[in-house]
């Protein structure tokens, strides 16, 4: 099953992001990671490969982030990383949602939950 | 290892700590650039990070200048905590792959070029973005011309890029972000130094007072524009900035 990773600045942020996915996603490892590593605001590399080695359980993960160096750490981390992952160009919290859902279809690959966070980016809410 | 190379990377180990020293005392000033445009943490995830990484390069038992580069890369990558961490971290530790036979003046134009490459990569940024790509890129252009073209001393080439990279700095002031927290601020970014820019500068600023300091000789008192007319057949220079007069030769 493809696992996910959401990716915050702040902790409790990505804690609260993964919360409100995990109420549609079934079975799916969700794995929150963000902060400094020293109880302030940031994101740091080795920290997210962490993330990234729970989530996975052999069938890739796809990792959803916040702004600028979350999405710098996460590449450094996917570079590093032995897992298949990759980044999702979607809005943090509604593509960790449609993430979610989408890795709960039987049928679902690293490319179709991508492909289903980064359809967040067009969602109308009025 | 040469006794040669052992000595450089004492050096480079001496110039991280200068480093480390200097980002602490203009950590103030990082921060408040920062405030005025980004989230304020720059002063004090470089001053963290670069602190970690003097330190972990003193405890290195032979460094060699190599593994100096890439232990404080990583180290920068582990302990900073922003977008500082994987833009200075990160690219060290990609760039350090080309100062496997030590230090010299072809190794660290391909270390400089490497560097610059990762930082716009990694950070999908170019000149004109508001960002240490700013500094970066006169920097390491007028280093390379210096050595590869008007074959200056290392030390002169060197002293020519911190200039380069001044004038960068000051070129931050008055362009549009593009890249980074800034962009956020769209219009109200013109007008404010990049901090990343201004950190660059400082590290570029220690880096030549230390090579100067190994060298047993005072800074050279240079500056990044050139005295002389380009030879339109001189163009031995290869790679980005195509001189456009050696193409007209055509």
């Amino acid at each position: 099953m493809v696992g996910l990773v959401v990716v915050s600045h702040s902790e409790r942020a990505a804690e609260g992001i993964v919360e409100v996915a995990a109420e549609m996603a079934g079975d799916t490892r969700l794995e929150a990671v963000g902060g400094d590593g020293k109880g302030g605001i940031g994101t740091v590399p080795d920290a997210i490969g962490d993330a990234i080695d729970a989530a996975d359980d052999g069938d890739g993960v796809v990792v959803l982030v916040d702004l600028g160096s979350a999405v710098m750490n996460a590449d450094v981390a996917v570079e590093l990383s032995d897992a298949e992952a990759v980044i999702a160009d979607a809005p943090v919290l509604e593509g960790a949602v449609n993430a979610a859902v989408a890795a709960t279809d039987p049928s679902a690959t690293l490319d179709s939950v991508r492909e289903q966070a980064e359809a967040a980016r067009g969602m109308e809410k009025l | 290892m040469s006794e040669e190379r052992a000595q450089d990377g004492e050096a480079v180990v001496r110039a991280v700590e200068a480093v480390a020293e200097r980002i602490e005392t203009e950590r103030a000033h990082l921060t408040d650039l920062d405030s005025a445009i980004g989230d304020a943490d720059h002063g004090g995830n470089m001053a963290r990070g670069w602190a970690a990484a003097a330190e972990a390069a003193r405890e290195l038992d032979d460094p060699d200048p190599q593994t100096v580069c890439k232990t404080v890369g990583k180290t920068l990558m582990a302990e900073v905590g922003g977008a500082s961490g994987p833009l200075f971290g990160g690219s060290l530790v990609f760039a350090s792959a080309d100062l496997d036979d030590g230090v010299t003046a072809e190794s660290a134009v391909a270390f400089a070029e490497t560097y610059l490459q990762k930082v716009e990569d990694r950070g999908d940024a170019r000149v004109g973005d508001q960002t240490m790509v700013d500094a970066l890129t006169p920097a390491v252009h007028t280093f390379k011309k210096s050595i590869e073209t008007d074959d200056l001393a290392p030390l002169e080439a060197l002293a020519k890029a911190v200039d380069a990279a001044e004038r960068g700095v000051a070129f931050t002031v008055p362009i549009r972000a593009r890249k980074g927290r800034a962009s956020y601020l769209g219009w109200r970014s013109v007008g404010h130094q990049d901090p990343g820019a201004t950190s660059t500068l400082f590290i570029l600023e220690e880096v030549l007072a230390t090579a100067a300091d190994a060298l047993g000789t005072d800074v050279p008192d240079v500056d990044a524009t050139s005295p002389t007319i380009p030879d339109a057949d001189g163009d031995s220079v290869e790679g980005d900035g195509a001189d456009p007069a050696a193409e007209d030769d055509d």
